[in-house]
């Protein structure tokens, strides 16, 4: 009888370890840990909340680009970069044509849909040809066409200073947003809640307008304890409900068709190759559109090698939310986004009041986030 | 048999150079650029020479770490950055202890073997669950093994382990510098061996000048030709009596040597014994081959590297080695025949390990610097790229294609910056342009592979 026990016990165990969602419960309960010690140290925990709903909203497009491209069956997009580089090129054409504000950023992903759009069928068609092999092959083509890009950088002819080098060639490191649209949508319509040191008043300030309305409240008289960036968080809900609509579409369904078994897609007279295509080229149009929402809120453009790494961020984050390289869900995007994100923003603190020196945090991030795919990867293969 | 039949008739109508350039084409291509990027870079023979030659004697023991797992058909060994891991642990250890030198080498190459051992039975579990995605995952791994060394080393040393040497610590005494220095003072020869440092510790013990190598090798090869040439009646003899049978079981290795062909390389390696006695003994020839006269090859280090490639081949004909080419083969037939699959596929990785340390070790006594939390990081993806530069796949992998690669690759390392400047005014466009074809590379090899395996289970 105790035998018995025992062994539905280690059943129930191996059952819980083996599911899709063992990563999202054991995030689940670091996260809690981190948040926990956050309060127990007396660190400011609703600003770090605050700052984990920024950085959810800032991340929340290019994890959502896992989604087509899980359910039209090439896996994980380890090859995010190549969507990343087109929606950069289309933010420094629109910074080019002296676009500003609003324009600046609706014509920053104009410009970027026919690049991206463009890539992301020819590299939809390359995968089709290695089947099978998609997740290293993507992930190599990604690191090339970042290399390449890095030349494209230093010799595109671009001379505004404010991206351009003045002296030498080539466009800098890192390009400043403030006079196109940095921080436009986390701005907009953003809800902050302050505190008035002297009185411990709260103060909630509506930014209707672009400006900046914060600038009438200095730092030592006022701190910030929450604020909510409602355009982006719209922003984020509009394309995910889009993304939404189109899984819930003729093509939609298709697409998620051939993903899940070809033969029998196949079979029934779906053309899988074109659905991969068609999934593959969203998900790099959603990269294209997540890296301006990126630089918005992170108020620069990062170019050459920082988005050679990208992808693998919003690889975890969707796989922690409860996704598989086989199967991934909106829903999943939300809370894989958030968890992660939310982990990272809060352990940095943590870490940092436990250990003041080198970068705990960022170890933190390199275990969890390899781990969380290293786990997704043994679901894939699985024994023989 | 259709097979046989055809690869004679290929024989009889001689050499297909279309062919060849088809089946070599990512050597083709990198031989090429390579050639336009010396003529480009125009950099001096003595620089390129030297520099080439002590990149080849610094990486390709890393890069002949990647075969066994290739033979059996683990694909390309990304993880040998965890083997890399092992070795730059063991040499922190040794430093910690203040030992060096030869003997000192001795220890941390010993030293590397275990914990080698645990990672790769480690990493080769985890690859027996992710069947089909080695590579990604080994890469993946390498990441995620990288965290948890730079928490030892960041964290753990100093706090929780004990450092003796506190000038390795970073001021404040918790975690390893960026950067150990691996040089000593006591200087024992002239060509850097000290008895308090690892730098040179293996490059130092012996260097001769190239063109003087050049010449005993080639007095080597002239001989045995010329032995070949005079046995070939005796063989064929045997050959012609026994239906090529007893010739077959006395020299099982040996290929058949045609006559014409035997007097071309006798003649080959007269002339280049010819040319290399008058460069090293009669000071003949132009300024700059008399400065190439005066670089120096470390010649421990090259049999070291023509052990391990030894070991590769001679191990194919031993059981483990059958199994190897088994599973890589098929794993169905493989286990269908009592063959222990998930074992063999461990021990590949176990051994791919122990070498990729050890490697890495020969590396760092190069370098001279362990940089503790980079020295690792590119080597998975340089060894990977140079391999498949040689002309190596996903399925097969030859000690020769790996020696090619190092070449090949590491010409282009050396001479894209300078082409770079030189054609367009920057530099860093060399520098991208040698990152974009390493990855290019890897992403092509692997491409076409996975395109053919493909191609051939739709056929299917």
């Amino acid at each position: 009888m105790e035998n018995n026990q025992k062994s539905s016990l280690a059943e129930k165990w191996g059952e819980m370890t083996r599911s899709a969602s063992f990563p999202r419960l054991i995030i689940t309960i670091f996260f809690t840990l981190i948040c926990l010690l956050a309060i127990m140290q007396g660190l400011p925990f609703l600003p770090l909340l605050s700052d984990s709903l920024v950085r959810f909203g800032m991340n929340a497009i290019l994890v959502l680009a896992m989604v087509p491209a899980i359910q039209c069956g090439i896996g994980p997009n380890f090859g995010l970069p190549i969507g990343i580089l087109t929606g950069l090129l289309g933010t420094i054409l629109s910074f080019q044509m002296g676009y500003t504000g609003w324009a600046g950023f609706a014509m920053a992903i104009v410009l970027a849909l026919p690049f991206t759009i463009i890539a992301g069928v020819l590299y939809g068609l390359m995968l089709n040809r290695v089947k099978g092999s998609e997740m290293i092959v993507s992930t190599y083509t990604g690191f090339s066409v970042v290399s390449l890009m890095s030349i494209g950088w230093i010799l595109i002819p671009f001379t505004d200073t404010r991206m351009a080098w003045p002296l030498g060639r080539g466009l800098r490191n890192v390009i400043s947003l403030d006079d196109t649209f940095g921080k436009l949508l986390n701005d907009a319509l953003s809800i902050k809640f302050l505190r008035e040191l002297s009185t411990g008043k709260i103060i909630t300030l509506f930014n209707k307008t672009g400006n900046y309305v914060l600038n009438n409240y200095s730092t030592e008289q006022y701190h910030t304890v929450f604020s909510i960036p409602t355009a982006m968080l719209i922003f984020v809900a509009l394309v995910c409900l889009l993304v939404w609509l189109f899984t819930k579409s003729r093509s939609g369904v298709m697409l998620k068709a051939a993903g899940d078994n070809p033969r029998f897609a196949e079979a029934s007279g779906i053309n899988v190759n074109y659905y991969r295509v068609v999934g593959t080229a969203m998900s790099t149009v959603l990269g294209a559109v997540g890296i301006i929402v990126f630089s918005q809120s992170y108020g620069f453009m990062q170019l050459y090698q920082a988005p050679l790494m990208a992808a693998f961020p919003a690889v975890a984050a969707v796989l922690i939310g409860g996704a598989t390289a086989k199967r991934a869900t909106i829903i999943h995007v939300i809370i894989g986004a958030f968890l992660f994100q939310g982990l990272l923003t809060i352990a940095l603190p943590v870490a940092n009041s436990i250990l003041t020196e080198g970068n705990l945090s960022e170890i933190i991030r390199q275990v969890v986030q390899n781990g969380v795919i290293l786990y997704a990867l043994t679901q894939v293969g699985g024994g023989n | 048999m259709a097979e046989m039949v055809k690869k004679t008739v290929r024989d009889k109508t001689g050499f297909n150079v279309v062919d060849f350039l088809k089946k070599h084409s990512v050597t083709t291509i990198f031989i090429i650029i390579c050639i336009a990027g010396i003529i480009i870079a125009d950099q001096p023979p003595f620089f390129l020479v030297s520099q080439i030659l002590e990149r080849i004697s610094r990486n390709s023991f890393l890069v002949l770490a990647l075969i066994i797992p290739v033979v059996a058909g683990m694909g390309l060994n990304f993880a040998i950055i965890i083997g890399a891991m092992a070795g730059q642990i063991a040499i922190i250890v040794a430093a910690n202890f203040r030992i060096a030198g030869p003997a000192g080498l001795l220890f941390v190459m010993a030293l590397s073997v275990p914990l080698a051992i645990v990672f790769g039975i480690l990493v080769g579990r985890l690859l027996n669950k992710t069947r089909g995605q080695e590579m990604i995952t080994s890469m993946i791994v390498g990441f995620f093994a990288n965290g948890l060394y730079q928490f030892v080393f960041l964290f753990l040393a100093g706090a929780v382990i004990p450092i003796a040497y506190t000038q390795m610590l970073i001021p404040g005494g918790r975690g390893i510098r960026n950067t150990v220095d691996l040089s000593g003072l006591n200087k024992v020869n002239d060509f850097g061996l000290t008895t308090d440092g690892l730098k040179y510790s293996m490059d130092g013990l012996w260097k001769m000048g190239i063109i003087n190598i050049l010449f005993i090798c080639a007095l080597i090869a002239t001989i045995y030709a010329i032995i070949v040439f005079f046995n070939q009646p005796i063989t064929r003899a045997l050959k012609l009596k026994e239906d090529g049978f007893l010739y077959n079981i006395i020299t099982p290795d040996v290929v058949y040597y045609s006559k014409r062909k035997q007097t071309v390389k006798i003649v080959f390696w007269l002339v280049l014994l010819i040319f290399a006695y008058l460069v090293e003994y009669r000071g003949f020839g132009p300024e700059e081959l008399k400065a190439i006269r005066m670089i120096k090859f470390p010649l421990v280090t090259g049999a070291v590297i023509a052990l391990v490639a030894l070991f590769n081949n001679v191990i194919t004909s031993t059981k483990i080695g059958q199994d190897f080419r088994t599973v890589g083969h098929d794993q169905h037939v493989a286990k269908v025949s009592g063959i222990n699959v998930e074992r063999v596929r461990v021990i590949a990785i176990v051994i791919s390990m122990i070498l990729a340390a050890w490697g890495q070790i020969i590396l760092l006594q190069n370098v001279g610097v362990l940089n503790t939390y980079g020295s690792h990081m590119q080597i998975g993806m340089f060894s990977v790229a140079a391999l498949l530069v040689g002309g190596a796949s996903v399925t097969k992998a030859t000690n020769k294609q790996a020696l090619l690669g190092v070449l090949l690759f590491h010409t282009l390392f050396i001479v894209s910056p300078t082409a770079g400047k030189n054609l367009f005014g920057d530099p860093q466009i060399g520098e991208f342009f040698r990152a974009f074809v390493a990855y290019g590379v890897i992403s092509l090899s692997l491409g076409l592979y996975a395109w053919k395996r493909a191609m051939s289970k739709t056929e299917i």
